[in-house]
């Protein structure tokens, strides 16, 4: 289990990383959300993976860590809030700069649709 | 006062609340609610710093749950010092700000407080998670003030300010991932008592996630290579919130500070001091950068972002200096340069307000009422910034100079002189042109605004201020900087009994 969990992991980050390096705003925004479940599952990961286990120490011999699930919480509710930001001003952005370019870019040569527009 | 601590997060968050209520409302009402709240967070922040001036560490348990298990606030001299620095910069910014620049957008006053109570907390919680929350806090309100009005340029540099703080948030918990996964915790105070019993293979990972969190706090201390976001997310920002956040630099300068002699400190064993060198040669390199780039700012704003880099530079070179002397002036040089760079923000958008489209450009513009008066306060911001005597930079930068040893001095003395020059050089450059270059006739401009007027001169009263009174000041960051050194102090404080020293308790096998 730990070897998937962590091939999971790798892979969002890697592709996380690969969008938000992207030059246009979508594709940043997507890899930011990317990024953000692979550290959510990074952090949940942290206190080591337990199956079948309650998140309460002394009711039974086998207990899941519960710090990493109430940090996972708070950083997820973060998360979804962070992203819902991001959109609206990557729209914002689209609108008062005429273009979806990171650096606001209107003459993008990479992209003939952007002249007809 | 048991509750003291926590006043400093728990005003600005009603008083937020309070403000948020109503979108639209009274300017008035809304004014003095805001200013007032401020001026009542300053004395706040004043009571604090006179119940923790004797080096008393005051803890606050939310809920009375104990150290290692629950949430813990606390106040030492460092925070206190820092909230109260926090509270008389949002004075100036917001009498400022009551001046016009308010009704620019909606939600001004109830977003400035949010953003205040982020910073307090993060000034003084007493635990890593807890400052990633209220980072993630203050950053929140500050994507938002940051676009307050709108515009193509704040949109423009909104966006990268926000895409690069996004990512590093995202660092920062894989970071306290990490330092969770390997030390078991997430108290400071108990990260440092089992830092130093840390068995040898695990030393590894504390090592990665200790540095992932330098990148975190460098990232929002601009430190070189993660500064570029800075001049254009500041100059394009609005007077009032650039002016705010001077100290939002500085709460990443507060949290270095803070870890890395707390948790990785001497006691740290093989890990203790592992931030000393990149600070120093980052802090370097930042200093040597912006000398540069404060020489080809083209505009006012510009060039007043590049002070602050400057400023910055020389904050992080006394942070990886050794000896506590030099701490205490880092922060004496911390208090000058966070009121006289806000300040100068709030001077530079009263000065574009008098001449019209040509803003805060360095070109010659048409002549303008005011002018004497302007650049009288201009001078005293330019001179203290630059670190010319009578003023309170020359003050800051000659202790901290004269707290380097010879081989620091050889680097951190022609470094930071010359930044001095080139800072003169920039400044008298701009002055006169803006100030001395303009054309005939009657003089054109709007009236000056009371509140502007008030906010700025405000903040820039440090820049003498900080020079009569620099006995006491200087003494308590000089007592700041031996209270923060002596980290067994706060660890007794917070756990409650911490027995033996563990300075030479390390475990580790090397």
């Amino acid at each position: 289990m730990e070897a998937l969990y962590a091939i999971t992991t790798g892979i969002l980050t890697a592709s996380g990383i690969y969008l938000t390096l992207r030059g246009r705003t979508f594709p940043v925004v997507v890899g930011l959300t990317l990024l953000s479940y692979a550290v959510n599952l990074f952090l949940f990961s942290m206190g080591g993976l337990t199956t079948h286990g309650a998140a309460l120490v002394g009711t039974t011999e086998h207990y899941a860590d519960p710090l990493p699930q109430a940090l996972v919480l708070t950083a997820i509710v973060i998360g979804f809030a962070m992203t819902a930001f991001a959109i609206i001003l990557a729209m914002r952005s689209r609108g008062d700069l005429g273009s979806d370019s990171v650096d606001g870019n209107r003459t993008d040569r990479e992209d003939p649709r952007e002249n007809k527009a | 006062m048991q509750h003291l601590p926590i006043f400093p997060v728990l005003l600005p968050l009603l008083v937020a609340i309070i403000l948020l209520r109503k979108r639209e409302g009274a300017d008035p009402v809304r004014r003095t609610i805001s200013i007032t709240a401020t001026a009542l967070l300053v004395a706040i922040a004043f009571w604090l710093v006179s119940q923790v001036a004797d080096g008393e560490t005051l803890v606050y348990r939310l809920g009375n749950w104990q150290a290692p298990y629950g949430i813990v606030l606390v106040a030492d001299r460092l925070s206190a010092m820092m909230v109260l620095l926090t509270a008389l910069l949002a004075l100036g910014s917001v009498i400022h700000a009551s001046g016009g620049e308010d009704n620019q957008g909606s939600n001004f006053h109830g977003l400035f407080h949010l953003q205040l109570m982020g910073i307090n907390g993060a000034f003084l919680t007493g635990d890593l998670f807890n400052l990633f929350v209220f980072f993630e806090v203050l950053l929140l309100a500050s994507y938002a003030l940051l676009m307050h009005g709108g515009g193509k340029a704040r949109v423009q540099s909104g966006l990268h300010y926000v895409v690069l703080n996004l990512a590093g948030s995202s660092l920062f918990l894989i970071a306290l991932g990490v330092l969770y996964g390997s030390i078991g915790t997430l108290n400071m105070a108990d990260m440092a008592e089992r830092v130093s019993q840390l068995p040898a293979d695990r030393q590894g990972l504390v090592r990665a996630g200790a540095l992932l969190l330098l990148v975190v706090f460098g990232l929002k201390a601009a430190i070189l290579p993660l500064y570029f976001w800075l001049p254009r997310a500041y100059s394009s920002a609005p007077a009032p919130i650039a002016a705010l956040f001077a100290i939002m630099t500085k709460v990443g300068i507060y949290a270095i500070f803070r870890v890395f002699t707390l948790i990785f400190g001497e006691q740290a064993g093989g890990l203790a001091h592992l931030a000393q060198p990149w600070l120093w040669w980052g802090g370097l390199a930042t200093l040597g950068m912006a000398t540069l780039a404060v020489l080809s700012a083209r505009d006012l704003r510009m060039q007043i972002s590049y002070f602050m880099l400057i400023s910055i530079g020389t904050l992080l070179c006394g942070l990886g200096m050794e000896g506590t002397a030099s701490r205490g002036a880092m922060l004496f040089y911390m208090l000058h340069t966070t009121l006289i760079n806000g300040g100068l923000f709030l001077l530079a958008d009263m000065i574009a307000d008098q001449r019209g489209k040509v803003g805060t450009r360095i070109v010659r513009s048409k002549k303008f009422k005011y002018a004497t008066l302007l650049s009288a306060l201009y001078m005293i911001g330019a001179v203290s910034s630059a670190g010319l005597p009578p003023l309170s930079g020359a003050l800051a930068k000659a202790w901290l100079m004269s707290t380097a040893t010879l081989s620091e001095g050889l680097w951190l003395w022609p470094l930071l002189l010359l930044s001095g020059l080139a800072g003169v050089v920039a400044a008298s450059r701009a002055g006169s042109t803006i100030f001395w270059r303009h054309g005939n006739g009657d003089p054109a401009g709007e009236r000056l605004s009371r509140g502007k007027l008030v906010g700025t001169v405000v903040l820039l009263s440090a820049a003498p201020l900080l020079v009569i009174l620099a006995g006491p000041i200087g003494g308590y960051t000089q007592a700041t900087a031996e209270q923060i050194t002596d980290t067994v102090q706060y660890r007794s404080a917070v756990l409650g009994n911490v027995t033996s020293d563990t300075s030479g308790a390390s475990v580790d096998a090397d």
